[in-house]
C-alpha cells in the first residue's frame, strides 16, 4: 500500500483526505496536525465566539471518524523538514515518517503588520480554536478592544467581542470595510450597520504602536493620536504558511506554486488550500480550497478529470443581522463592466451586479442576501443574461419553495462549500433512507460549511425523505431563530440576565408573546432567581399573580398544601368570598378551592384577608400535591402520604417550571390521589415508595414511568427533588413531564438524574436549593407592589383641556 | 376635524411601567394606554375577538397580544396582524405627553356610538364585540419621551 502523509489537518487537507478515501482505500494515511484538536469548521470560530455555537459543536471529524478510516492521526506535531530524496519528513518530536506521497495542507498564519509592541500581553490574534478560547477568557462586560482590521475576520471578531459584552472599536487602514469584497458604497452600509450594533468603526487609521509597558493599554495611530483599551486584537489578514517548502526547495511565490494538478514543483509533492498559488492567484475562502481537495483526490487516485480551474470567489459575513455577500469582480471602472445598482438606504440595502458580455461577473449584496444562491449560480454556470435583463436585481416571481426544490436541475450545486449537487443529496437520502439532516450532513457534508444552505437541504429532505424528522433543535420563535438549549447557552455564558438583554443581542430588541415569557423562565431558572426581573416580558397572570378568566376577571386559589385545611381557613376563605361578592366558589380537581370572578383591584386586600400563601394556580410553576389519607385515618394505608405529601409540597412551593406540575402522594397502590398520573407521583407500598414521573389525565392520559424505587420517605423526596430539577433544567418551555419524559426516554432521565455521577446530582441540589432561597410567596406583593399601578386601576385626572 | 376632538388629561407618565399598558375609562369608554419606552399610545380595551383586556396584555415593539385568545394587534393603526381572515380593527386614539403627564384625545361623537356592538365580518366565530372599521389617524399622534 502506497504511504500517503498529510501535512496539516485543517478543513483542506482533511477535505482532500476524505475525498480520497471515497474514490479507494489504497493509501496508508497519516495525518499531522500542529494543533492539538480533531478537524474542526474553521470558518464557524466567530460563531464559537459570539456564543453561538460551543466549540463541540464545529467539530467536522472526530476522533472516531480518523480511526474507522484507519488514518494515523498524529495531533500537536509540527512538521520541521522534508527530505525530498529519502521521501521523508521530521516532526519537531524527533520522529521521521517516510512518504510515498506527500500533501501539504499547511494553510496560513495570522499577519502582523510591523507594529511596534505586538508581542506585548493583551495583544491577541483570532485564527484557531486556542485563539478563540484565549479571547473567550478575556472578554468580559465593558472590557475595551480594539479590533485591528475591518475586513471579514475583523469584523466577526468584532461582533464576537461586543456579544461578549465588550466595548469595541475596530480600527482599519483602508476607507472603507471589506475592500477586497465590497465596493466604496458598500462599505458605507456594512459600516452604518456595525455602528448600529453598536460597534465603532475607525477608517484610515494607520496603527503606528500597541501603548503600555508590558501589557497592550491602547494605541497610538500613525498621526500621533492614541486610543485607549484593555486588550486588542490583531486581524490584518493572513499569510501562507510556506517555511516548510521553502526548505524542501520548492518553487514559491506569494505562495506554494501548483498546477492544474495541485502539483508542486516537486515530484510526488502536492500542496491544497490556502498555502496554495494557482496562476497567481491565492484563495482564502472555504469553497475553492474544498475544490482544489477534491480535483487532487480525483487526480491522486487516478480518476483525474481536466484539473483545477481556479474557482470563483464567494464571501459571506457571518453576523447575525448583518447580511454581507460579494462574489467576483465589483469593479465598475474596468472597460466592458456594466454595474447595475440598487439601494435603498433607510432599509440598509445595497445590491450591484457587474456584468460584462452579457454574463455575470460579480455581485455585492448588503442588507439582503436572499438572492446571492442565484446570483452565484449564473457565476459559475455562466448564464447568457440578455433574457432576464429586466429582472436581474429583483426576484422572478416565484412558488412555493416545494416546487423550487423540485425544478432544480438535478447537477445544480446545494452546498456550494462541499459542492455537493442536488442529485447527490436526493440519491443519499433515497438509497441510505435517511431521515434527518444531521444523517444527511454525516452522508453527503452537504451543510457543514458555513450552513447557508442547511434550508435548502431541509426542503430537499422533506421532499423526498418519506419519514421526515424534523430536527429536535426547533427555533424558539420567528423573532429568535436560535433552539431553547442554544439560548440556555447563550444565556449563562453570555451571563445575560434580563430578557431584554437577550432580544437586543440576539433578537430585534421587540421580541414576541411567545418568546417574552419563555426567556422570562429560563432567566429565572438559569441565574436561580437571582436574574433582573422584567414584569412586562410575563403573561398578566404572572404580573398579578393571579388567573384571567374570559371577562378579563381574575381566579384566585390559596395553597392549600396537600389538600389539607382547617375550619378556620375554611371560615376566612368563606368570609372573604362573600366580602369581595366572589361570583364563584369552587373545589377544583385538585383538591383546593377557587374563587372566580374577582377584580384586579380587589386582588391585594383578599391575599391579606384570607392569611394564605399564593397556590400558584395561574402560572407555569408548582401546582399542588394532590394525597391520600394514608396512614392517619385509612385502613389499608402503608405509608404516610399526607405528611409525605405537605414535605414534599412545601420544597417545591414558589418555583417556577417550564409548565404547570401537578404531584400526587398516595399511601398504598391503590392509588385514590392519582398518583400515576401526575407529572411526578410518588406511590407508597410496603416498606417502600415508588417514584414515579411523565404522567398525564388531561388531553391526553398517560401513565407515569417508574423512575426509581427506594425505602424511606426522605429518600422519595430526594429522588423527586432530582427529577424535578432535571426538568426545570433541560425541558423547553410549555413542555410538559409527559413529552419531556417521553422524548428524551426514560432510561435517559434515569441515567441522567438518579444514576448520574454524584458530582451531577449535588450541582441539581444546589441550583434548586439556590432558587428556592431566592423564591419567595409572590402574594406578599399585595402589600409591597413592584410598581404603585401593579393592582390598581388608573383614574383619569380629569378635565377636557 | 381635530378641532372638534377634545383633550383630556388621564395621568401621570410615571403610572405606567416601559413595556406595559394600563386602562382607564374615559367619558365611558375603557381605553388601554401604552408605554412603548419611546412614545404613548391608546386603543380600545377590548379585543374586537372576545372582548379581552387588551391592557393586560404582553407589548413587543409596537404590537400588543391580547391575553385570552393571543390575538395581535399593531398599536399604530389598529389592525390585527394574526387573523388575516377577520378585518376587525381596533380604535386608536392620540396621546400626548404635557410636562410629565398623559392627555389622550377624544373623537367628538357621543361615547358609545362607535363601541357598541357591530356586525361580525367573519361568521365562524362567535364574536361579540367587532368595532367598525375606522379610519387610520393620521398626523394626528403627537408624542415626546
Amino acid at each position: 500500500m502506497e504511504r500517503l502523509v498529510v501535512v496539516g489537518n485543517g478543513m483542506a487537507g482533511t477535505a482532500c483526505v476524505e475525498q480520497i478515501l471515497k474514490y479507494a482505500k489504497k493509501f496508508d494515511i497519516t495525518v499531522f496536525g500542529d494543533e492539538t484538536h480533531v478537524n474542526y469548521n474553521r470558518i464557524l470560530l466567530s460563531s464559537v465566539l459570539a456564543g453561538e455555537k460551543s466549540a463541540d459543536e464545529i467539530i467536522l471529524n472526530s476522533l472516531e471518524w480518523y480511526q474507522q478510516n484507519g488514518i494515523h492521526l498524529r495531533l500537536g506535531v509540527r512538521i520541521t523538514a522534508i527530505d525530498t530524496a529519502a521521501k521523508t519528513v521530521t516532526g519537531d518530536d524527533g520522529s521521521t515518517t517516510p512518504y510515498d506521497k506527500l500533501l501539504l495542507a499547511t494553510g496560513s498564519s495570522p499577519l502582523i503588520p510591523p507594529i511596534e509592541g505586538v508581542k506585548k500581553s493583551g495583544v491577541y490574534v483570532f485564527r484557531n480554536l486556542d485563539d478563540t478560547r484565549a479571547l473567550l477568557d478575556r472578554a468580559h462586560k465593558n472590557a475595551r478592544a480594539i479590533v485591528i482590521g475591518g475586513g471579514l475576520l475583523g469584523l466577526e471578531a468584532a461582533r464576537g467581542l461586543q456579544v461578549q459584552g465588550c466595548d469595541v472599536t475596530v480600527v482599519h487602514l483602508m476607507d472603507t470595510l471589506m475592500e477586497r469584497q465590497i465596493d466604496f458604497i458598500g462599505g458605507g452600509y456594512l459600516k452604518a450597520k456595525m455602528e448600529c450594533l453598536g460597534i465603532k468603526v475607525l477608517l484610515s487609521c494607520d496603527t503606528a504602536a500597541i501603548l503600555g509597558d508590558a501589557r497592550a493599554e491602547g494605541i497610538r495611530f500613525k498621526d500621533g493620536i492614541e486610543l485607549p483599551a484593555d486588550f486588542v486584537v490583531i486581524a490584518a489578514g493572513i499569510r501562507p504558511n510556506v517555511a516548510l517548502a521553502r526548505q524542501a526547495g520548492l518553487q514559491i511565490n506569494r505562495a506554494i506554486v501548483v498546477n492544474d494538478h495541485l502539483e508542486t514543483t516537486q515530484p510526488d509533492i502536492y500542496a491544497v488550500g490556502e498555502c496554495v498559488e494557482h496562476h497567481g492567484v491565492c484563495y482564502g475562502l472555504v469553497a475553492p480550497l474544498l475544490e482544489q481537495g477534491k480535483v487532487l483526490a480525483a487526480g491522486i487516485t487516478g480518476n483525474g478529470g481536466q484539473g483545477y480551474q481556479g474557482s470563483t470567489p464567494a464571501a459571506k459575513l457571518k453576523i447575525m443581522g448583518v447580511e454581507v455577500f460579494s462574489a467576483g469582480d465589483f469593479s465598475d471602472t474596468t472597460p466592458g463592466n456594466d454595474a447595475i445598482r440598487y439601494e435603498d438606504p433607510a432599509l440598509g440595502t445595497y445590491k450591484k451586479l457587474i456584468v460584462r458580455d452579457n454574463q455575470l461577473a460579480g455581485v455585492i449584496l448588503i442588507g439582503d442576501t436572499s438572492d446571492s444562491r442565484r446570483y452565484m449560480e449564473w457565476l459559475q454556470s455562466k448564464t447568457d443574461l440578455r433574457e432576464k435583463r429586466r429582472s436581474l436585481l429583483f426576484p422572478e416571481p416565484s412558488a412555493d419553495t416545494g416546487l423550487d426544490v423540485a425544478e432544480l436541475p438535478h447537477g445544480k450545486i446545494v452546498c456550494g462549500c462541499h459542492g455537493v449537487t442536488k442529485g447527490t443529496i436526493v440519491e443519499a437520502i433515497l438509497d441510505r433512507d435517511l431521515t434527518t439532516l444531521a444523517q444527511l450532513k454525516e452522508c453527503t457534508r452537504a451543510s457543514t460549511g458555513c450552513g447557508s444552505c442547511t434550508e435548502l437541504c431541509l426542503h430537499l429532505l422533506k421532499a423526498v425523505a418519506p419519514q421526515f424528522e424534523q430536527e429536535e433543535k426547533k427555533a424558539l420563535c420567528e423573532c429568535l431563530p436560535l433552539s431553547e438549549d442554544q439560548l440556555r447557552e447563550i444565556v449563562r455564558t453570555q451571563r445575560l440576565r434580563s430578557v431584554q438583554q437577550v432580544l437586543d443581542i440576539y433578537g430585534h430588541g421587540t421580541g414576541c408573546a411567545t418568546c417574552k415569557p419563555a426567556l422570562s423562565y429560563m432567566m429565572d431558572m438559569v441565574w436561580c432567581g437571582t436574574h433582573l426581573e422584567d414584569r412586562s416580558a410575563r403573561f398578566i397572570n404572572d404580573r398579578v399573580h393571579a388567573n384571567i378568566q374570559n371577562d378579563g376577571t381574575f381566579s384566585v386559589v390559596p395553597r392549600i398544601r396537600g389538600g389539607v385545611t382547617s375550619p378556620e381557613e375554611l371560615r376566612r376563605i368563606a368570609d372573604v368570598a362573600e366580602k369581595y361578592n366572589v361570583r364563584m366558589v369552587k373545589i377544583t380537581g385538585s383538591q383546593r378551592i377557587d374563587l372566580l370572578g374577582v377584580q384586579k383591584s380587589d386582588l391585594p386586600n383578599i391575599w391579606a384577608d384570607l392569611g394564605m400563601p399564593s397556590g400558584q394556580a395561574y402560572t407555569k410553576g408548582v401546582r399542588m400535591v394532590k394525597t391520600c389519607v394514608g396512614t392517619d385515618f385509612c385502613r389499608f394505608g402503608v405509608q404516610d402520604a399526607i405528611a409525605t405529601g405537605i414535605e414534599l409540597e412545601r420544597r417545591f412551593e414558589n418555583l417556577f417550571t417550564p409548565h404547570k406540575l401537578k404531584m400526587g402522594v398516595v399511601g398504598c397502590p391503590r392509588n385514590c390521589a392519582e398518583a400515576t398520573v401526575k407529572d411526578i407521583g410518588l406511590v407508597g407500598q410496603e416498606g417502600s415508595w415508588q417514584i414515579v414521573v411523565g404522567g398525564a389525565a388531561g388531553k391526553k392520559v398517560r401513565k407515569a414511568d417508574l423512575l426509581v424505587t427506594v425505602e424511606s420517605a426522605e429518600e422519595a423526596l430526594q429522588a423527586a427533588a432530582l427529577f424535578f430539577q432535571y426538568y426545570r433544567e433541560n425541558a423547553n418551555y410549555l413542555e410538559r413531564t409527559y413529552d419531556f419524559v417521553e422524548r428524551l426516554g426514560i432510561e435517559r432521565v434515569r441515567r441522567e438524574t438518579i444514576y448520574a455521577p454524584l458530582a451531577v446530582q449535588q450541582g441539581l441540589r444546589g441550583r434548586l436549593r439556590k432558587s428556592k432561597a431566592n423564591s419567595r410567596d409572590a402574594w406578599l406583593e399585595g402589600d409591597h407592589p413592584r410598581h404603585p399601578t401593579q393592582f390598581v386601576q388608573i383614574q383619569p385626572i380629569g378635565g377636557s383641556l | 376635524m381635530s378641532t372638534e376632538r377634545r383633550w383630556i388629561r388621564v395621568t401621570g407618565c410615571d403610572s405606567i411601567p416601559v413595556r406595559e399598558g394600563k386602562a382607564v375609562e374615559l367619558a365611558g369608554r375603557r381605553i388601554a394606554i401604552f408605554n412603548l419606552g419611546d412614545s404613548f399610545l391608546a386603543v380600545d380595551d377590548r379585543c374586537p375577538h372576545r372582548g379581552g383586556p387588551l391592557s393586560d396584555g404582553i407589548v413587543s415593539g409596537s404590537n400588543i397580544t391580547c391575553p385570552l385568545h393571543a390575538w395581535t394587534f399593531d398599536l399604530n393603526r389598529g389592525q390585527v396582524l394574526n387573523h388575516p381572515e377577520s378585518s376587525a380593527c381596533l380604535a386608536t386614539f392620540p396621546v400626548r405627553v404635557e410636562d410629565g403627564h398623559l392627555s389622550v384625545q377624544l373623537p367628538a361623537e357621543e361615547p358609545g356610538s362607535v363601541s357598541k356592538p357591530a356586525y361580525c365580518a367573519h361568521r365562524d366565530r362567535p364574536v361579540r364585540w367587532v368595532l367598525r372599521k375606522t379610519p387610520p389617524p393620521t398626523n394626528v399622534r403627537s408624542s415626546s419621551p
